[in-house]
C-alpha cells in the first residue's frame, strides 16, 4: 500500500466539502476521481498534499503519516499539478529544473541537470527548453507543469484536470506517459477528470463522489449507466467498442 | 547508434543551456565591471581635482595630503553609500515584488519610507532635533543627527510590524500585504503633514531637506553597518532563490514544490523592510530604485531569481550611484537631491524598457 486516507473530513467556514473518505492506492495504480463540478475532487488532492488541512482524518504515504513530515519531505514524495498553472518569465528547462527543488540544497547537482533533461525527453519538451513560459500554448503549458511534478520523482502523482488544456493527440499521448512512468516506476497517480472516456483509458480504480462522500469505488466494472446517471444526473448508455466501455450520453 | 544520437542531442542540450546561462552571468559580469568604473569616475568628479591615478594610489594604501582627506573621508564613503543603498533597495524591491506578487510593490510603494519619513518628522518637530543656521553653506542642520536616524528607523520598523500583523490575520495573502501597506504608508502621511501643520517654519525646513535622499550623510560608520546588512541580507535572499522561482509559479505549486509560503514570505518581507528602514533612516528618501532596479533587470535577464537577486543588487548600485553622481556634477558646485534626479534617469530608461517589451532570448 503506498497511500491510504482513513475518515478524511474537510470544511470551508460554513461548507461541508468532504466527509468519511476513505480509501487506499497501491503501488502502480492509476486511480481517476470522478464527479460534477465543485464536489470536492480538487479539494481532495489538496488534502493529500496538505496544500489543505482536513478537520481530521489521517493520510498515510507508505508508513508516513502526512503531518508528520516536513514540507520538503512531502514534496519528495508527493508530485501536485495544479488545476490552474501561472506562466512566469522562466524557460522550460528551469521551470522543470524547480521540480528538484525539494532536493536542492545549496544548487542544483549534475543528477537535477540529469532528471530535468530525461524528463523533458520523456514529455517531448526538448525543443522548447530555452523558450520562456509565457510564450508557450496551454497546452505546452500543460505539459511543462505535468513534467515539472514527474522531475520530483515522487512515489505519488496527484493531477488536477491534467488533461483539459491538450489536443487529441496530446491527451492520448500524455496519459500513456504518466501510464508507463507509474507502471515501470511502480508509483501511483490520482487524477481528477471531467471525461469519463479518457479516465477509462487512464485508470485502473475508479472514484465517483456525490454530496461530499464516496459514492462507489472499484474497478472498470463500476462505470455502470446507473452510477453515472446517479452521479452526474445525466442518462447515458455504456457500450462496449473493442471490450473498452464507452460512455455515451443520451 | 540509436543512443549515440541522443548522447548527442542531450550534450548538445547541455551546451545551449550552458550558453543561456551564461549570457546572463554575462550581463551580471558587465553590470559590476560598469559599477566599479563608475565607481572611479565618481570618486574623480567634484569640486577638487583629483587625477584617476591619484584615486587609484589612494585607494591601494599610497595616501598623502588634502587628496587623501577629499577621497578618504568624504568620496570614498559617499560612493560606497551609493553602491549599497542602492543594491539594497533593488534587492529589497526585487524581493518583495515576488513575494506580493505585485509588480508594483518597491520600499517606497509600501509605507515604509512614509513611516521613517514620520519618524523624522516627530524627532526634528516635536523633539526638537532640528534648527536653522543661516550664514553656513546648507541654510539647515539637523543638530542630532543619531535622534532622527533612531527615530526614523523605530517608525519604519513600526510600520512593518504593523503591516505584517495586519496580513497575518488574512494569512499572509499578497493582497493584504499590499493593502495594508498602501493604508499604512497614507496614515503615516496624514500624521505627517499634521505634525507638519503646527510646527515651525524653520522645523518645517529641516525636516522637508531630511527628507531629500542624501548619500553625502553617511560617515564610514553608517557604511559599515549598511554594508553588513545589505551583505547578509542578499545572502539570505540568495538561500530562498528557488523558493522565491517556486512562488512565481503560482502558491498552491509552490506548497507541492515543498515551500513553506507563509514563512518565506514572512521572513523575505522582514528582510526587505529591515533594509529599507536602515537606509532610509540613514540617508533620508531614495525613490524608485526599489521598483525600477529590480524591473529594469528583469526585462533584460529575466525573472529566474538566481541571476535576478543579484542583477537587481547591481542594477540599483549602478542607478544610485550613476544619479548621485549626475547630481553633483550637473550644476557643480550646487548638489542636487539624489532622490529627484533617481527618477529622472530611472524613469525615461524603465518606460524605454517597457514600451520595447521583453528581450528575446
Amino acid at each position: 500500500m503506498i497511500l491510504s486516507v482513513n475518515g478524511l473530513k474537510f470544511k470551508y467556514p460554513g461548507r461541508r466539502v468532504l466527509q468519511d473518505i476513505d480509501f487506499s492506492v497501491e503501488k502502480g495504480d492509476c486511480l481517476a476521481i470522478l464527479g460534477t463540478n465543485g464536489v470536492g475532487k480538487s479539494t481532495l488532492l489538496k488534502c493529500i498534499n496538505r496544500i489543505l488541512k482536513p478537520q481530521s482524518g489521517a493520510v498515510y504515504i507508505q508508513e508516513d503519516e502526512i503531518f508528520k513530515l516536513s514540507r520538503n519531505e512531502l514534496a519528495q514524495k508527493v508530485g501536485y499539478v495544479a488545476q490552474k498553472h501561472e506562466s512566469a518569465r522562466l524557460t522550460v528547462f528551469d521551470a522543470v529544473l524547480l521540480g528538484r527543488k525539494p532536493y536542492i540544497k545549496w544548487d542544483a547537482s549534475p543528477k537535477d541537470m540529469e532528471v530535468t533533461r530525461r524528463v523533458l525527453k520523456l514529455m517531448e519538451l526538448e525543443d522548447y527548453s530555452l523558450r520562456y513560459l509565457d510564450e508557450l500554448s496551454g497546452g505546452e503549458l500543460q505539459k511543462v507543469v505535468i513534467a515539472r511534478a514527474l522531475a520530483q520523482e515522487p512515489n505519488i502523482l496527484l493531477l488536477d484536470e491534467p488533461t483539459s488544456n491538450l489536443d487529441l493527440k496530446n491527451q492520448v499521448e500524455v496519459i500513456a506517459i504518466i501510464k508507463k512512468v507509474v507502471k515501470e516506476q511502480q508509483i501511483a497517480a490520482i487524477v481528477t477528470m471531467h471525461d469519463i472516456n479518457l479516465a477509462i483509458r487512464f485508470a485502473d480504480k475508479f472514484i465517483f463522489l456525490k454530496n461530499g462522500t464516496i459514492f462507489e469505488a472499484g474497478g472498470v466494472e463500476i462505470i455502470t449507466p446507473e452510477n453515472i446517471e446517479k452521479v452526474y444526473s445525466v442518462p447515458v448508455a455504456v457500450e462496449k467498442f473493442n471490450n473498452i466501455p464507452v460512455v455515451l450520453p443520451l | 547508434m540509436k543512443q549515440e544520437v541522443s548522447a548527442i542531442t542531450n550534450s548538445h542540450q547541455t551546451g545551449l543551456y550552458q550558453q543561456y546561462t551564461g549570457r546572463k552571468k554575462f550581463v551580471i559580469l558587465l553590470l559590476a565591471l560598469l559599477t566599479a568604473a563608475l565607481s572611479v569616475i565618481a570618486i574623480n568628479a567634484g569640486s577638487m581635482n583629483v587625477s584617476p591615478y591619484q584615486v587609484f594610489m589612494t585607494l591601494f594604501g599610497q595616501r598623502s595630503g588634502i587628496s587623501d582627506v577629499v577621497i578618504w573621508n568624504i568620496r570614498l564613503p559617499r560612493v560606497l553609500a551609493g553602491i549599497i543603498a542602492g543594491a539594497g533597495l533593488s534587492v529589497a524591491g526585487c524581493v518583495m515584488q515576488n513575494n506580493l506578487r505585485n509588480p508594483l510593490a518597491s520600499p517606497s510603494t509600501l509605507g515604509i519610507s512614509n513611516a521613517a519619513a514620520f519618524g523624522a518628522n516627530i524627532a526634528i518637530i516635536v523633539f526638537g532635533a532640528g534648527s536653522v543656521q543661516s550664514s553656513s553653506a546648507d541654510a539647515v542642520i539637523i543638530n542630532n543627527p543619531y535622534a532622527v536616524t533612531a527615530s526614523a528607523f523605530v517608525w519604519a520598523m513600526v510600520g512593518t510590524l504593523v503591516i505584517l500583523l495586519l496580513a497575518r490575520l488574512r494569512g499572509f495573502s499578497p493582497e493584504a500585504m499590499v493593502l495594508a501597506g498602501v493604508a499604512i504608508g497614507s496614515l503615516f502621511s496624514a500624521g505627517t503633514i499634521l505634525i507638519q501643520y503646527f510646527a515651525q517654519d524653520v522645523q518645517v525646513a529641516a525636516v522637508v531637506f531630511w527628507t531629500f535622499g542624501d548619500l553625502g550623510r553617511a560617515s564610514w560608520k553608517e557604511v559599515a553597518i549598511m554594508a553588513s546588512l545589505v551583505i547578509l541580507s542578499i545572502a539570505y535572499f540568495m538561500l530562498k532563490r528557488w523558493d522565491y522561482n517556486a512562488l512565481d509559479t503560482g502558491e498552491e505549486t509552490a506548497r507541492g514544490l515543498g515551500v513553506n509560503v507563509e514563512k518565506v514570505r514572512l521572513e523575505g518581507m522582514f528582510v526587505a523592510s529591515l533594509i529599507t528602514a536602515v537606509t532610509v533612516s540613514f540617508l533620508g528618501i531614495i525613490g524608485f530604485i526599489g521598483l525600477v532596479g529590480p524591473q529594469i533587470i528583469r526585462r533584460i535577464i529575466g525573472a529566474d531569481h538566481r541571476f535576478l537577486i543579484p542583477g537587481s543588487a547591481l542594477m540599483g548600485a549602478l542607478l544610485l550611484l550613476s544619479s548621485d553622481t549626475l547630481a553633483r556634477t550637473v550644476i557643480a558646485p550646487v548638489v542636487l537631491p539624489v532622490g529627484a534626479i533617481t527618477s529622472f534617469l530611472g524613469a525615461p530608461l524603465f518606460l524605454y524598457l517597457l514600451a520595447r517589451g521583453y528581450q528575446k532570448r
